[in-house]
C-alpha cells in the first residue's frame, strides 16, 4: 500500500511539473498579462506621475502662477521672456509668470478637463449604447425600433466631425472651461454608444446567453448580470484612450480661441495656444505645455493599447 | 451595384434630414443665436425684436425651417457676416485649396502608411516594427496645430527648405483654370507653377497627414498580422505559390478590408484637421476661413461648413461601402 | 527506399522569455510510394505540427525544428524537407507535396473566386494560363465530383457547401499529381454522410495517381477504412507503429489499447459502461522522466519512470510492429474492438481474417481483468464521493 502511495505521489509530482500556468478568469488573466506588458508599465507610470502632479502641483509650485515678475523696466507691447535660470527653472512666460509653476498648477486643470469630459461622454454614450444594445437584442420589435431611432441619432452625431461639433457647442455656449469640457465630452458620446452596443450585440449572440434564455433566466438578469459585464472590456479600453483624445482636443479648442479665457487658471492647452503666438521668439514656452500634453496623452494611449491587447481573446494562448 | 448605391442613398435621407433640423434649431434657437450675434451684448429688447422681425425670426419655427430648407436647396446658405459675400461663393472659391491639401494628406498617409504597416507586421519585433508602432502611438498624441508650428519653424523658417505660408509664391505667374494649382500647372504646361504649388503643399500636408498616417499604420499592421495567421494563407503557402501572389492576392486583399474603413474615416476627419493646419500656414482654404468665422461668430458660415462636412462624411461612407462590396464578395450577397 | 522517411523529427515552440513546449519530440516513421500511412492520436499529441513541419509551414520565429525528413523527389533526388531552402521548398509544394486541411471554409480565401484559387496553382507549377488554365480547373473540379464546374469556378467559398469546399481544396491539392499528399483531419469538420464520400474520393485519387497519402486523424474508423500502416502518437512521440491489421488485432501499447477499447460498441449489453481512458492529455510527464502516458496508464509499473522507453519491435509481434512500452499489452484487442470485424469496404471483407496472426484468440480474459480492476477503483471513488 505504501509503495502504491509513493508511486502516485511521484506521478503527481512529475505531472505537476508539466502543468501549464493556465486558469483564472478573463479579468485575472488580463491583469496578469497587463502586469507583464512593458507598454502598460510605461503608460501606467506616466499616468501615475501625471495624477500625482495634478494633485500636489499647486502645493509644490514655487511661485504664484499668476504673479508677474518683471525684468527691469516694463516695456510696452513687448513680451517678456526669460530663459531658464536658477530661480525659474523653466523661465518666465510672455507676461513674466513662472513657467514651472504654471505647468505644475496647470496639470490639475488639464486632468480635470480630460476626466470630466470623458466621464460625460462615457455616461451618456454608454447609456444610449446600452439601451440600444439591450433593446435590439432582447426587446422584440419595439426594441428594434428604439434601437433604430437611437442609432440614427448617433449616426447624425458621427456625421459631424468631432472638432466642428465641439466648435458649434462652444460657439453657442461661449468661452469657458465648462464649454470645453462639454464640447469634448459630447464628441465622445457616439463613440462610446456604438462601442457598447456593438459589444453587447456580440455578447447577446453568444451561446451562453442562448443557454441562459433556454433555462428561463429573466431578460433583465441576463442583460445586467451577463451581457453587460462581459461587454465592458472594450469600453474600459476606450475610456483610457478617450482621456488622451480629450486632452488633445481640449488643446485644439483652446487654440481656436474657445478655451478658458481666465488667465489666472493655467491649463496646458490654453498655455500652448497662447505661446503659439510667440513661437518664433520663444519656442520653449510652447514646447513645455506641448510636451506635457504629448507625454500625458501618450501615457493614456499606451495603457489603453496595452489593455486592449490584454483583453483580446484572440491573443490569449 | 446600382441598386446598392440607390439603397444606401435612400437610407441616408433620414439621417441628413435629422441633421438639418438639429443644425437649424441649434443655430437659430439657442441663446447667443444670430440676433445677438448681430447686435452685440448691449442690445435692448426692442432692438432685438426689430431685428428678429426683419430676419423673419418671429415666425413659427417650422415656417422658418421650411424657408431655410428651401433656400438650402437653392444653394443659398446665407451671407457671411464677416465678408458680406454669399457663403456659397466664399466656399466654392476656397474649396480647391482645401481639397488639394486634404488629398495631399491622404495620399501621404496611404502611400506611406500601408507599406509601413505591412512591413512592420511581416517583421514583427524588428526595429522597423518598433519604430512604426511607437511612431504611430506618438503621432496621434501630438496636437496637429503644434506639429504644424514645429514643421514650419524647422523646415521653413530655420532651414528655409520649403515655403512657410500660402499656396503660391509671389513671383509665380500662373494661369488659373480650375483653382487646383497643381492641376492648373499641369494643364497649362506651367511646370514651375505646379512644382511651386507642390512645395507649398508639403508641410501642411505632412502635418495634416500625421493622424491618418498613424491610424493607417496601426490598422494595417494589426490587420496583416491577423490575416497572416489565417488558414487560407497557409493553404496558399502549401500550394507553393510565389511570394508575390501569396502577399498580394491572399494577404493584402483580405488585410485591406479594415484599412479601407480607416482611410474613409480619416478622410472625413481631415477637413476639421484642415481648420487647424491651414491657419498655421495661412493656406487660404476653407480651414483658414472657418477659423476666422469661429472668432467672429459667423453663424451662416459655420452652419454651411457643418452641412458641407456632413455631406462629405456621408459621401465618403458611401464610397467605403462601395469599395467594400468590390473587395469583399460576402458583402455583395447580403 | 521509402518516399518519405522521417527520422527523430522534433519541434519546440517558445523562445526568448517564453516557456518552451515540445510539441513533437522525436517522431520517426516512413511512407512508401503509393502507401496510405496513418498518424493517429488525440488533439494536442503533435500530429498537425508534424504535418506542418514536413510542409515547411511552421512559423519562422519561436519554433525550432530538429531531426530529418528525407523525401525522394520525382527527379530521383533525395532532399531533407526540414533543411531545404525556401524557394526549393516552394517548388516542391503543390507539385510533389500537397496538403489538405481540416477546416475547408477557413482554408479557402474568402475574397477570391474558387476558379482563381484553382488556376493559380496550375499557372505556378504547370505554366497554364487563361483559357487553358480555366479549362483544366473545370476538369479538376469535375474530377473531384463538383457538379457544374464552369459555374462554380466563378463562385466564392461562402457560396459552396462544406463538402463542396473540401472537394475544391482536394482539387487544388491533386492538381499537379503530387507524390505525397498530407491530409490533416480532412473529414473532421464535415457531416458524417459527407465524410464517407470525401474519404472515398481521396482513396480513388490516390489509387489513380499512385500518390502516397499521409492521413492524420483522431478517428480510428478512418484509419481502419483507409490506412496500410498506422503510427500512434502520444505527447509528441510515436508510441506504436504497425500494419493496420496487427494494430487492430493486437494493440500492444496501453494507449493504443485504451484508444480501441474506448470505442462504444453497438452489440454491447444495455447499461454496460463505456471504457474511456482516464484523465486528459494534460496529465503527462516529460519523456525524459519516463513514459508520458504513465499517469493515465492501467498497466503502469515502476520501470515506466526509469527514463524514456524506446520504440522497439514487439516480442512475438507481427513484422514491423513496434511499440514504445516497457510493459506492453500482450493479450490481444480489447473486447470492444469491432472496427475491422465490420466490413468498411468491399475489399476489406475479401481480405478479412487471413493475414491476421493474433486475430482469433485475441479476446482473452486477461484484458477483461485489467479493465475490471480499473472499473473497480472507479466505482469505489464514486461511492465515497
Amino acid at each position: 500500500m505504501t509503495t502504491k502511495t509513493a508511486k502516485i505521489d511521484r506521478l503527481a509530482e512529475l505531472t505537476a511539473r508539466r502543468e501549464t500556468a493556465t486558469g483564472g478568469s478573463l479579468w485575472a488573466e488580463a491583469l496578469r498579462r497587463l502586469r507583464s506588458s512593458k507598454m502598460a508599465m510605461i503608460g501606467g507610470g506616466i499616468m501615475a506621475v501625471f495624477v500625482i502632479i495634478a494633485i500636489v502641483g499647486p502645493w509644490i509650485a514655487p511661485y504664484d502662477p499668476t504673479a508677474q515678475t518683471w525684468r527691469g523696466e516694463v516695456r510696452v507691447n513687448a513680451a517678456v521672456f526669460v530663459g531658464p535660470r536658477g530661480d525659474n527653472w523653466l523661465g518666465l512666460d510672455h507676461l513674466g509668470r513662472d513657467e514651472l509653476s504654471r505647468m505644475l498648477v496647470g496639470a490639475r486643470q488639464t486632468l480635470l478637463v480630460g476626466v470630466v469630459s470623458t466621464v460625460l461622454g462615457l455616461t451618456i454614450g454608454a447609456l444610449i449604447g446600452g439601451v440600444a444594445g439591450a433593446a435590439l437584442s432582447f426587446g422584440g420589435a419595439a426594441g428594434r425600433r428604439l434601437d433604430t431611432v437611437l442609432m440614427r441619432f448617433i449616426d447624425m452625431m458621427l456625421a459631424m466631425p468631432s472638432l466642428l461639433l465641439a466648435v458649434s457647442i462652444a460657439a453657442v455656449m461661449g468661452q469657458s472651461l465648462t464649454t470645453v469640457m462639454i464640447a469634448v465630452g459630447v464628441v465622445q458620446i457616439p463613440i462610446f454608444a456604438r462601442l457598447l452596443r456593438g459589444s453587447m450585440l456580440a455578447q447577446a449572440g453568444a451561446d451562453y446567453v442562448l443557454a441562459a434564455r433556454a433555462l428561463g433566466v429573466r431578460r433583465r438578469r441576463i442583460v445586467l448580470g451577463h451581457v453587460l459585464p462581459n461587454s465592458l472590456g472594450p469600453v474600459i479600453v476606450q475610456t483610457t484612450l478617450a482621456l488622451a483624445t480629450a486632452i488633445i482636443e481640449a488643446a485644439a479648442l483652446s487654440y481656436l480661441g474657445l478655451g478658458n479665457p481666465d488667465a489666472s487658471q493655467p491649463e496646458w492647452g490654453v498655455m500652448l495656444a497662447q505661446a503659439q503666438r510667440f513661437f518664433d521668439q520663444a519656442p520653449m514656452m510652447a514646447v513645455y505645455p506641448a510636451l506635457g500634453i504629448i507625454i500625458t496623452a501618450l501615457g493614456f494611449t499606451l495603457l489603453g493599447e496595452a489593455m486592449r491587447e490584454a483583453l483580446d481573446p484572440k491573443l490569449r494562448s | 451595384m446600382l441598386r446598392l448605391i440607390v439603397r444606401r442613398l435612400l437610407q441616408l435621407i433620414p439621417t441628413l434630414f435629422g441633421l438639418t433640423i438639429l443644425l437649424f434649431l441649434w443655430i437659430n434657437r439657442l441663446p447667443g443665436g444670430p440676433a445677438s450675434a448681430l447686435l452685440g451684448e448691449r442690445a435692448t429688447e426692442a432692438d432685438r425684436r426689430q431685428i428678429e422681425a426683419a430676419l423673419g425670426l418671429d415666425e413659427p419655427v417650422w415656417i422658418q425651417y421650411g424657408r431655410w430648407m428651401e433656400r438650402l436647396f437653392q444653394l443659398d446658405l446665407g451671407t457671411s457676416v464677416q465678408t458680406g459675400q454669399p457663403v456659397w461663393e466664399e466656399f466654392t472659391q476656397r474649396f480647391p485649396a482645401t481639397v488639394e491639401l486634404a488629398l495631399t494628406a491622404i495620399l501621404i498617409a496611404v502611400v506611406i502608411g500601408i507599406p509601413l504597416g505591412y512591413f512592420a507586421a511581416r517583421r514583427r519585433g524588428s526595429w522597423l516594427d518598433v519604430t512604426a508602432v511607437s511612431g504611430s502611438l506618438i503621432g496621434v498624441c501630438i496636437p496637429v496645430f503644434f506639429l504644424a508650428f514645429l514643421l514650419r519653424a524647422l523646415f521653413a523658417v530655420n532651414l528655409g527648405w520649403l515655403p512657410s505660408v500660402g499656396r503660391q509664391s509671389t513671383g509665380i505667374d500662373a494661369t488659373e483654370v480650375t483653382g487646383f494649382f497643381v492641376l492648373d500647372g499641369l494643364l497649362t504646361g506651367e511646370w514651375d507653377a505646379s512644382w511651386d504649388a507642390i512645395e507649398h503643399l508639403v508641410l501642411p500636408g505632412v502635418a495634416l497627414a500625421s493622424i491618418p498616417l498613424a491610424l493607417i499604420v496601426r490598422i494595417t499592421r494589426a490587420s496583416v498580422l491577423e490575416v497572416l495567421g489565417e488558414d487560407y494563407v497557409r493553404t496558399a503557402e502549401s500550394k507553393g505559390l510565389n511570394q508575390r501572389v501569396v502577399r498580394g492576392r491572399h494577404v493584402m486583399r483580405n488585410a485591406l478590408l479594415p484599412v479601407v474603413t480607416t482611410v474613409g474615416l480619416a478622410t472625413g476627419s481631415l477637413l476639421s484637421g484642415a481648420v487647424l493646419t491651414e491657419s498655421v500656414f495661412a493656406f487660404g482654404g476653407i480651414g483658414s476661413f472657418i477659423q476666422t468665422a469661429i472668432d467672429g461668430r459667423d453663424y451662416p458660415v459655420l452652419m454651411g461648413f457643418i452641412l458641407f462636412i456632413a455631406l462629405t462624411y456621408v459621401f465618403i461612407n458611401l464610397l467605403v461601402d462601395l469599395a467594400y462590396s468590390v473587395i469583399d464578395p460576402r458583402v455583395r450577397v447580403n | 527506399m521509402s518516399l518519405l522517411s522521417v527520422d527523430e523529427l522534433a519541434v519546440t515552440f517558445g523562445g526568448r522569455g517564453m516557456r518552451e513546449v515540445n510539441a513533437v519530440s522525436g517522431v520517426s516513421f516512413s511512407v512508401d510510394e503509393g502507401q496510405v500511412v496513418g498518424l493517429v492520436g488525440e488533439s494536442g499529441c503533435g500530429k498537425s505540427v508534424t504535418s506542418l513541419a514536413l510542409m515547411g509551414l511552421l512559423p519562422n520565429k519561436g519554433v525550432r525544428v530538429g531531426g530529418r525528413a528525407m523525401f525522394r523527389t520525382g527527379r530521383g533526388e533525395t532532399v531533407d524537407l526540414l533543411t531545404l531552402g525556401r524557394s526549393a521548398l516552394r517548388d516542391l509544394r503543390g507539385t510533389q507535396l500537397a496538403m489538405i486541411f481540416q477546416d475547408p471554409l477557413s482554408s479557402l480565401n474568402p475574397v477570391v473566386p474558387i476558379g482563381v484559387q484553382v488556376t493559380e496553382i496550375l499557372t505556378r507549377h504547370r505554366g497554364l494560363r487563361g483559357q487553358a488554365a480555366r479549362k483544366e480547373a473545370a476538369h479538376l473540379l469535375d474530377r473531384v465530383g463538383i457538379p457544374d464546374p464552369t459555374r462554380r469556378l466563378k463562385e466564392y467559398p461562402h457560396q459552396l457547401s462544406g463538402g463542396m469546399r473540401q472537394r475544391a481544396l482536394i482539387a487544388m491539392a491533386v492538381a499537379c499529381a503530387p507524390r505525397l499528399l498530407i491530409a490533416d483531419e480532412p473529414t473532421t469538420a464535415l457531416d458524417v454522410t459527407i465524410q464517407a464520400q470525401i474519404l472515398e474520393l481521396l482513396k480513388e485519387l490516390v489509387d489513380d495517381q499512385g500518390t502516397a497519402l499521409l492521413m492524420i486523424t483522431h478517428d480510428l474508423g478512418v484509419v481502419a477504412g483507409m490506412c496500410d500502416t498506422v503510427n500512434v502518437l502520444y505527447a509528441g512521440k510515436v508510441v506504436e507503429a504497425a500494419g493496420r491489421r496487427p494494430l487492430f488485432a493486437a494493440p500492444a501499447h496501453p494507449y493504443a489499447h485504451g484508444l480501441l477499447g474506448s470505442i462504444p460498441r453497438l452489440d454491447a449489453p444495455r447499461g454496460e459502461r463505456l471504457n474511456p481512458i482516464r484523465g486528459s492529455i494534460n496529465d503527462t510527464i516529460a519523456w525524459q522522466d519516463g513514459c508520458a502516458f504513465a499517469p493515465r496508464c492501467d498497466f503502469y509499473v515502476d520501470e515506466c519512470l526509469r527514463g524514456t522507453p524506446q520504440l522497439a519491435a514487439l516480442p512475438r509481434g507481427a513484422d514491423g510492429h513496434d511499440v514504445r512500452c516497457v510493459n506492453p499489452v500482450m493479450t490481444g484487442p480489447p473486447e470492444t474492438t469491432t472496427l475491422l470485424d465490420k466490413p468498411t469496404t468491399p475489399e476489406e471483407t475479401a481480405s478479412g481474417g487471413d493475414d491476421d496472426p493474433d486475430g482469433g484468440d485475441g479476446e482473452g480474459p486477461a484484458a477483461g481483468g485489467g479493465t475490471d480492476e480499473d472499473t473497480g477503483t472507479g466505482s469505489g471513488t464514486e461511492a465515497s464521493a
